[in-house]
């Protein structure tokens, strides 16, 4: 069968955008947001089928002996640099784009049929859902890319989406001031995924993802690059500056500081890009060049992405613990999550079990994005209900919220790793490779389960359990179309462990063999079954054992709720060091010191001018003494020369 | 010519003149006294002519007519601009330059 | 008569069908239709184009005329296009149509404006078709001369004071032009033959090495100043800031044009050894323009400063890629013309919408404009977003195509300079988004709550720029064939040395 129905997958949501963009006054609730839904779904079920026909072979090349190819469905040269160097627009299908088509799609639907009920009465609700489309479009145009500048492309547009959808609320300053550090932050990372693709484009000669991942090519970089600086080949380099970009997007230590403050946006919008697609853009990024960074200096690119995953999974995991507002204690969680992930893919190898981490860190993207984006839709639910985002405002609320309750219920048990949720498959297989690998990293990944189980617990006890606070309006359950995502997300959650990624999503696209390893398995849950007991005993009924907690590690916990102040540090040296010490002075200089050269020249003439004017008398004497004075020079002149 | 008297000193006298006249001329500010500066640079040339006439070709007779003329024209002059000079007292009652910039405005 | 001609022509009979024009309204109507035929001209110049391209033309300059104009001086009338001045062409009718639309409310001597800014358009076409650098300087004396008169008398704020910079310093860049046309003019009959002022005439002629070294800083500082090269810039943010609204989108959006263009059509084209023995000196230039102009502009206050500043920043980079001499940076070098045109006469248009309705352009005095005027809000961060270089619109495939380009030189020096103006993406972001979020966003204020919405000669006025820039940005490919067919063979003289 012809693919070339794949650019429908792209072609509908924009349309959605302009159709809805276009008529934001004329459209009005809640038909936009029907539209929206009903379009998406549709992209839905294309997207289905693309990765439906990918995976069983039906899809022209999918297979060949056995191995998922990367195919390409169409490809066309949209700038053209030279013979080998040039930007295409294209789609391209591989199992982590056919695995992608899913997630994406998947969530968006959801988020969008959500919003339906969600967004009731905003004023800007056309907007939105034209957002919604703009978003999904370019999280699409992200994952289908070809090559790495097609790449750079969408994960601009995406983050231009990001940046409208958190500035939603645009007459909030505090949702401005979010959305605009969002967007810098990323920015600022873009600009080494910038240099990182420029590098990538002049030494490595191509920027198409088939070339990149031949292995053959890979092996005649290595031979052609050796090392410049710091002991790693220029191509390292490049792919360090790469991986800067995607931990931008992906909110890595020490660019995070954008997504906690990204949660002034919608609740759906959280969900959607601030946990389930946008963020993970940055995994997709290394999964996507893994070749590279696996076989480039023995792998040196992908060290550096272990640790920063490993440190910032932990990071996340501490600053979790102290948070009150529900979002962002789940957006430190989607940060420590991504952390794990990528660590993920840091330790593993390339081939055969060797890979197992590869295959894992997809599994986890996966299903982390079927239970985070229900934890933050729930956690919307609950906002929706008590009209606050802070737990000291919740509790009790398993009686008013039952679908709310068993749900997010089910995403803390999964997001915990308790079996047979999904987050219990996927996560062990991350232990497993981390302790084939790398102690350390194992270590820390180790104990990040147990944190993981502790906060989402303290949070789970805190808002269902607790004591009831007096609340002004009795909460009430959500509309349907805000309950039945949520049941269906429910759904994914508890099967979607039960998929056989390891057929199907591997770094070399052919099958390995796994088995349950029992004993890290049996470690990890009861870590989790650990956390999750502390966190009952701590939080299930009103008591003061917190408080005490909290005294006990005094400074430690203060810098851990001030996130250990690096967005203090970040907003000394933009604001003290960059806006008053070079911009301002910058302008200061412009005006003062250029300009005023300038103007100089110009004073200079008018002042000489007006020295000078006095010769100009009028009086015939003052112009005889001038003729008399001349002729008496040039006399003298002759004298003395001639 | 002159017995016992050369050309250098008539020519130096002539100098002298002129150059009294030029310094006159340059620094008086009545009208009356510019006019006669500008007598004597005159004067000075007509000398000029004459001596050199004399001295160098004593058979021509260009530099005395020369002379003549100039004498003649610094005479009209002279007329025509005390006939100004008398119509601008009348105007301004005053014959010094600097209180005759009225026209410069 | 022929199809460049019109070019000079139909403005001047604009001109003088509004010399006999009486009546408020009618002027604007006569304006409108003397430059909608004007934009019918350029696209049909377009078709025409393509078509004899199409046809297998292939001369560097198509549409040539030549009419002797000063014999003993052997000065012609000579004009011709190529792709880029094709493409120039189209940039400036469709900014001064735009331009009249913007200016549809100015009721105080409409009539002299109108004429003024069409004969400012009249001089922009006439440079670009001039293919006789005699005639081509005298275009560019027409085009500057209305300026003064546009900004001194329509402007606002300490107008003379700007128009008098504004001009005075346009006038030293020509002084210094006039230099180095006639250093060329009299260096072109070195090989035996006429002296001439025609460009491909010259181009055959090996100028001598010491005269490129001497004539080449005049000619580029010469084009680069009215293309704001630091530290020539400053007549920039006070110009913009005092004109009216269709001068600065003229201005901006066509006039700083004719640097880039005048440096590549002759300072490098005629002088291409004195290129390279300057390329460095004059690099550090233009990078200190495109890192300076943006992070000037990040502690700006007011709207036109800003634009004014992030134009430095943005044509500092058209310099740069000009200097950086490959075939991919200078088709970035084109396309960011083409671009910033679009991008920034929008934001100059946008910005006389917003203070025609605010009466202040203090960011600090605004806030939450989106809420007011959803239609100019949303154009406001449309602007923003295509001016940061968002893909989609025409910055990103001008800018793409000179970083790539600049990353052809491997050596130390290019590397700096090329990471130096790369990272001027970030501080753009920071002041654009700095100045959306100021102004269009943020609580209502109450003495803005009644603004008037969008008016239909605005939407005109601002939908076809943002149409343009989309068409770059989407379609980069059908602009780069021409760009880099008309590149060809003005590059080999360069690349060969």
């Amino acid at each position: 069968m012809d693919s070339s129905y794949t650019i429908l997958i792209l072609l509908i949501p924009i349309f959605t955008f302009f159709l809805l963009g276009f008529n934001f006054k004329r459209i009005k609730e809640p038909t936009s947001g029907i539209i929206g839904t009903a379009l998406i779904g549709t992209t839905a079920l294309i997207s289905y089928f693309t990765a439906f026909q990918y995976f069983t072979g039906a899809m022209k090349g999918a297979i060949v002996d056995g191995v998922y190819q990367k195919v390409y469905t169409m490809n066309t040269v949209w700038i053209e640099f030279s013979d080998t160097l040039h930007i295409d627009m294209g789609i391209l299908i591989d199992p982590i784009t056919a695995m992608m088509l899913i997630v994406v799609p998947t969530i968006s639907l959801m988020a969008n049929m959500y919003s339906i009920g969600y967004m009731h009465g905003e004023s800007g609700y056309t907007r939105f859902f034209a957002y919604l489309s703009l978003f999904t479009f370019s999280m699409l145009g992200l994952v289908l890319s070809t090559n790495i500048f097609m790449i750079y492309i969408f994960w601009e547009m995406v983050g231009v989406s990001s940046y409208l959808l958190i500035g939603y609320y645009y007459n909030k300053p505090s949702a401005v001031l979010a959305a605009k550090k969002a967007f810098i932050v990323t920015r600022f990372a873009d600009f080494g995924f910038l240099m990182g693709i420029l590098m990538l484009g002049y030494y490595g000669g191509s920027w198409d993802f088939k070339v990149l991942s031949d292995l053959g090519f890979i092996e005649s970089l290595q031979q052609a690059y050796g090392a410049v600086f710091m002991g790693l080949s220029v191509i390292t380099w490049a792919l360090i500056l790469i991986f800067m970009g995607g931990a931008g997007k992906s909110a890595m230590f020490p660019l995070h500081i954008w997504l906690p403050d990204a949660m002034e946006g919608p609740t759906p919008v959280s969900a959607l890009i601030h946990a389930a697609t946008m963020v993970v853009a940055g995994v997709f990024l290394v999964a996507r060049l893994f070749g590279l960074f696996h076989f480039m200096d023995d792998g040196a690119a992908l060290t550096v992405v272990a640790y920063v995953g490993a440190l910032s999974t932990l990071f996340a995991a501490i600053i979790a613990f102290t948070q009150h507002d529900i979002k962002r204690v789940l957006a430190f969680s989607t940060m420590s999550q991504i952390g794990y992930m990528m660590l993920a893919l840091g330790v593993s190898g390339y081939s055969g079990h060797d890979g197992l981490g590869f295959m894992a860190s997809m599994f986890h993207l996966f299903t982390h994005a079927m239970f985070k984006a229900l934890l933050f839709l729930g956690a919307g639910s609950i906002i929706h209900a008590v009209h606050s985002n802070y737990m000291q405002d919740m509790g009790g609320l398993r009686k008013y919220m039952p679908i709310t309750h068993i749900t997010f219920l089910i995403a803390a048990l999964a997001i915990s790793g308790v079996p047979p949720l999904a987050g219990f498959w996927s996560k062990d297989e991350i232990l497993v490779a981390a302790l084939h690998d790398n102690t350390l990293i194992f270590a820390v990944g180790y104990i990040v389960a147990g944190m993981t189980a502790f906060y989402m617990f303290r949070l789970y006890f805190r808002i269902f359990w607790w004591n009831e606070p007096n609340y002004k309006h009795t909460p009430h359950e959500s509309t349907n179309t805000m309950t039945i995502p949520l049941i269906v997300l429910a759904v994914m959650t508890i099967v979607s462990g039960f998929i056989p990624f390891h057929n199907l999503v591997t770094a070399d696209g052919a099958h390995i063999e796994t088995h349950i390893d029992w004993a890290t398995a049996g470690a990890s849950v009861a870590v989790g079954l650990v956390g999750i007991l502390i966190a009952m005993f701590m939080y299930k009924k009103e008591n003061t054992i917190s408080k005490r907690f909290r005294s006990g590690f005094g400074n430690f916990y203060e810098a851990a709720f001030a996130k250990f102040y690096i967005d203090e540090l970040y907003m000394f040296v933009t604001k003290k060091i960059i806006f008053a010490k070079i911009s301002a002075p910058s302008a200061w200089f412009d005006r003062n010191v250029v300009d005023a050269s300038m103007n100089g020249v110009g004073n200079g003439t008018v002042w000489i001018a007006e020295k000078i004017k006095g010769l100009q008398s009028g009086k015939v004497q003052d112009y005889a003494m001038f003729f008399i004075s001349g002729v008496v020079v040039i006399a003298m002149l002759f004298w003395f020369f001639i | 010519m002159i017995l016992g008297v050369s050309i250098y000193e008539i020519l130096t006298l002539s100098t002298i003149i002129f150059f009294i006249g030029v310094y006159g001329f340059v620094t008086r500010k009545n009208l009356i006294g510019m006019l006669m500066a500008v007598e004597l640079i005159l004067n000075s040339t007509a000398l000029n002519f004459v001596a050199i006439n004399k001295y160098l070709y004593p058979d021509l007779i260009e530099g005395g007519i020369f002379s003549l003329f100039i004498i003649a024209i610094a005479a009209a002059e002279t007329a025509l601009a005390l006939a100004i000079i008398i119509n601008l007292y009348r105007l301004v009652m005053s014959l010094n330059t600097d209180n005759l910039e009225t026209m410069k405005n | 008569m022929d199809i460049l001609s019109l070019f000079v022509i139909v403005p001047v009979l604009t001109v003088i069908a509004l010399m006999f024009t009486k009546g408020q309204n009618n002027y604007r109507v006569v304006t409108a239709i003397g430059s909608g035929v004007q934009l019918i001209m350029a696209f049909n110049l377009l078709y025409q184009f393509l078509a004899i391209r199409e046809a297998g033309n292939t001369d560097t300059m198509v549409f040539m005329q030549d009419y002797m104009w000063f014999k003993s001086m052997n000065i012609h009338y000579a004009i011709g296009v190529d792709g880029i001045s094709v493409l120039m062409i189209m940039l400036t009718s469709i900014i001064v149509l735009a331009g009249t639309f913007i200016s549809w409310k100015v009721d105080d001597l409409a009539k002299e404006f109108f004429i003024f800014l069409i004969i400012l358009a009249a001089g922009v076409y006439g440079f670009f078709i001039s293919i006789d650098l005699f005639t081509m300087f005298v275009f560019y004396e027409i085009a500057v001369i209305p300026m003064y008169l546009l900004i001194g008398l329509w402007g606002s704020g300490p107008r003379e004071y700007s128009a008098m910079k504004l001009t005075l310093m346009l006038m030293g860049a020509s002084a210094l032009l006039l230099v180095a046309i006639f250093g060329l003019y009299f260096n072109s009959n070195v090989d035996g033959g006429a002296l001439t002022f025609n460009i491909f005439e010259i181009s055959q002629v090996n100028i001598p090495v010491e005269a490129q070294k001497l004539f080449f800083p005049l000619a580029f500082i010469g084009f680069a100043v009215i293309g704001a090269l630091f530290p020539f810039h400053t007549w920039s943010p006070d110009g913009h800031a005092s004109a009216p609204t269709a001068v600065s989108m003229l201005h901006a959006g066509v006039l700083m044009k004719l640097g880039g263009y005048g440096v590549f059509r002759i300072a490098m084209f005629l002088m291409p050894e004195g290129a390279h023995y300057w390329s460095e000196f004059f690099m550090i230039l233009a990078v200190i323009g495109v890192a300076y102009g943006a992070i000037a502009a990040v502690s700006q206050t007011d709207l036109k400063y800003i634009n004014a500043y992030s134009s430095v920043s943005h044509l500092g980079m058209v310099l740069l890629a000009l200097l950086m001499m490959n075939e991919v940076a200078w088709r970035g070098a084109m396309l960011q013309s083409l671009s910033h045109g679009f991008i920034t006469s929008l934001f100059f248009a946008l910005i006389g919408i917003v203070y025609g309705r605010t009466h202040t352009r203090d960011i600090a005095k605004m806030g939450g404009l989106m809420t007011i005027m959803p239609i100019i809000g949303t154009l406001y961060v449309i602007a923003g977003m295509a001016n940061l270089g968002l893909p989609g619109f025409s910055g990103f495939a001008a800018e793409m195509n000179i970083f790539v380009g600049a990353f052809q030189h491997p050596d130390m020096f290019h590397r700096i300079i090329t990471i130096i103006a790369v990272s001027a993406i970030v501080t753009t972001a920071v002041y654009m988004l700095r100045l959306v979020g100021k102004i269009m966003m943020g609580p209502v204020m109450e003495e803005y709550k009644h603004l008037p919405a969008i008016t239909w000669y605005e939407k005109a006025g601002t939908f076809v720029l943002v149409l343009f820039s989309m068409l770059i940005g989407i379609f980069p490919f059908f602009w780069s064939d021409i760009i880099d067919e008309a590149i060809k063979p003005f590059i080999q003289g360069i690349l060969s040395v």
